[in-house]
């Protein structure tokens, strides 16, 4: 799932500063599974923003709603009839959102109110960790089962560097090595001669490298 | 500033901080009037957003007041609201105010004489910083 | 017809057999080429070819092409160093036709410490490819005189290819095997990192040599002498994959207050010795950083002057 984090408060209200009526749309999508992006949030961030209003002697009307997804236009189209009552829009789903409220209605202010951060999932409750940077072209068997592009620092395909130390990245001790770990796994298997196979510079051709992307299935095309 | 009566909303959980409340009740010691008790199965169904409300609708200060960590009856009620009470600290600390408008208290079955004394802790934390909506 | 792959005058040492001894100059944080002209001084016909860094520890210096020429210019031969971290792949086969066309004529293969280490730690990451590839990029360009994407260069660099290693780095059973990876990639030499455990580094050498790996590559075992307490407490203790032995503190210690420099050089000293003697390890790579004026002194009590010249 995508994974963001919220944009400090201060940020989000220096940017509707001086606006009497929002909106805030949330997204029951990733960004709920991550907490940061759904009904709950939705309502706090609004309460935040009514008591900064009260506490600066404004009035400020902020309206809460949350969409199904805000990836998909059907949903974003739900909000067409209330939307033109506000100055401004603040989505806290993850980066598409603000882009398709932008899209879909141009004559609106859509401010992003989170932090889009990386593809990942749930290490337990409350940790997201980073596991795909959606390269286009995935060839994590080749490595274990763990992908080194997103999760090695240097992205290295004949790793590990000099730089792994106890299972830690050189960058920080928070870090994985997952060179470390890919080694230690395929020794393990006794796949030792997979590991000291040559892998060829990678095409980032499929990746955001070649420019933005596109995916289309043709038998779902009218 | 001097005659300035905060209001306070206080949380206060069905075990510790009820049979407190009770138990003050017996010992005829008056919470201050300006405090108003809610009462919950347990700190821990606290939400965020039930801390934030109050000061929405003008509250002055906020307090919690439940279990000892290690005897919560619903074993980790009281430390999950202890968290999200830190959390909205900071928020009011990222809306210009004060972080001390919100507390969170540990309080043992029966101590009634504790349970005022709290209450009035947080009157006088609150009334030194001035009303929440200052004019 | 050159039977040499460079004819570099390190691949000329080494080729003949005889014990190699590199040294090491860093770029200035600028344009300043004082300093640089006194390091290389001090190197002078001291050491076979002198490494020279590219943006170490990821902190801005001149770049490691330029410090080169400078070195060439001096009489000096550079190790001309390229890391992966700030170049992409058409950057770095140019800057090797580049480098080339000038005289340069060593080249070695690194990863590169990442960004975060130095003083642009918010700048984007490149790694278009890593130090192995880079290895095989160099190898392509100069035995079949194409580029990476298959088309023909008109006339092909011809350096000779060197890569580092770590020993002690993890997980160490794998580091032998990642050694036999860079030299079937295409590296001709190798330096390791700096060596202080002997044993460990004598039983990862016999394992080279048992896997035949010192019969395709010369390999130089990394040397920088201990100046302080500080400093190998520091190297135990911060820098990764850097095996310091207690031993080697306690007998800093005991050298007595003034005297702990001077048996840092004897403890280096002693282990040029032993590397000399001991099998598959084809020279030394002296490490004396921003001490390159104790060179010419320790080249001297090692017994590796004169240099050969060819």
């Amino acid at each position: 799932m995508i994974v963001a984090e919220p944009k400090p408060i201060k940020e989000i209200l220096e940017m509707v500063k001086d606006l009497k009526k929002i909106l805030v749309v949330g997204c029951k999508g990733c960004v709920t599974v991550c907490n940061v992006g759904g009904t709950k949030e939705v309502g706090i961030l609004a309460s935040s923003i009514k008591i900064y209003g009260k506490k600066n002697g404004q009035e400020i009307e902020v309206e809460e709603y949350t969409l199904e997804r805000q990836c998909d236009p059907e949903y974003v189209d739900e909000i067409k009839n209330i939307i033109g009552d506000y100055d401004a829009v603040i989505s806290i789903a993850c980066g598409v959102g603000p882009q398709f409220l932008s899209e879909r209605y141009p004559s609106s202010k859509i401010f992003p109110g989170v932090n889009t951060k990386f593809i990942g999932g749930a290490i337990e409750h409350g940790i997201w960790s980073e596991r795909c940077a959606g390269c286009g072209t995935c060839v994590v068997h080749f490595f274990g089962g763990l992908c080194p592009i997103s999760r090695c620092s240097k992205s290295l395909l004949n790793g590990p560097c000099g730089g792994s130390s106890n299972g830690k990245c050189e960058i920080s001790k928070d870090v994985e090595c997952i060179w470390d770990s890919i080694v230690r796994k395929m020794m393990e298997q006794n796949r030792l001669d997979e590991l000291i196979e040559f892998k060829p510079p990678k095409s980032w051709i499929t990746a955001r490298d070649g420019g933005p992307r596109r995916m289309i299935r043709e038998e779902l095309v009218k | 500033m001097n005659d300035f009566k905060p209001q306070l909303v206080a949380f206060c959980c069905s075990n510790c901080a009820s049979s407190a409340a009770k138990v003050a009740e017996g010992m005829k010691k008056a919470l201050p009037d300006n405090v108003k008790i809610i009462h919950i199965p347990c700190t821990g169904r606290i939400e965020i957003l039930h801390l934030l409300k109050p000061f929405e609708e003008g509250a002055d200060g906020v307090y919690v007041a439940g279990c000892q960590e290690d005897s919560c009856q619903y074993v980790s009620g009281i430390a999950k609201a202890t968290k999200r009470v830190m959390y909205v600290k900071k928020i009011l600390e990222e809306l210009g105010s004060e972080p001390d408008r919100i507390d969170v208290f540990n309080l043992s079955a029966g101590k009634g004489q504790e349970f005022v004394e709290v209450a009035y802790k947080m009157v006088n934390t609150v009334k030194e910083l001035g009303p929440f909506l200052s004019a | 017809m050159s039977e040499y792959k460079s004819g570099s005058n390190l691949e000329k040492v080494l080729n003949a057999g005889l014990f190699a001894f590199t040294g090491e100059c860093g770029p200035p944080q600028g344009a300043n080429l004082t300093h640089l002209k006194e390091k290389a001084g001090y190197l002078k016909g001291c050491v076979d070819a002198v490494n020279v860094t590219d943006n170490q520890t990821a902190v801005v210096r001149m770049s490691s092409w330029a410090a080169s020429l400078i070195l060439l210019q001096e009489g000096l031969e550079p190790n001309f160093q390229m890391v992966c971290r700030d170049r992409n792949r058409l950057a770095i086969q140019s800057d090797i036709l580049g480098a080339y066309t000038m005289g340069i004529r060593n080249m070695l293969c690194l990863s590169g410490d990442h960004q975060k280490f130095g003083n642009h730690p918010e700048a984007k990451n490149v790694f278009d490819i890593d130090s192995m590839q880079l290895i095989y990029t160099t190898k392509t360009m100069r035995d079949e005189g194409k580029f990476l994407s298959g088309q023909d260069i008109d006339v092909a660099p011809k350096l000779f290819i060197g890569a580092a290693s770590n020993p002690f780095a993890e997980p160490v059973d794998f580091r032998v095997h990642r050694l036999a990876k860079k030299i079937a990639a295409g590296a001709d030499f190798i330096q390791t990192q700096c060596i202080y455990n002997m044993d460990r580094f004598r039983s990862f050498m016999k394992q080279a040599v048992d896997m035949g790996l010192t019969e395709k590559c010369y390999i130089l075992a990394g040397v920088t002498p201990m100046k302080s307490v500080g400093m190998a407490r520091y190297m135990a203790n911060s820098v990764p994959g850097m095996d310091v032995p207690d031993s080697l503190i306690k007998r800093l210690k005991g050298a007595g207050k003034g005297k702990i420099a001077e048996e840092g050089i004897k403890f280096a000293l002693e282990q040029i010795e032993e590397f000399k003697e001991m099998e598959g390890v084809a020279g030394v790579h002296l490490m004396a950083i921003e001490w390159e004026h104790k060179v010419p002194e320790i080249a001297e009590r090692a017994g590796v002057l004169p240099r050969p010249t060819f």
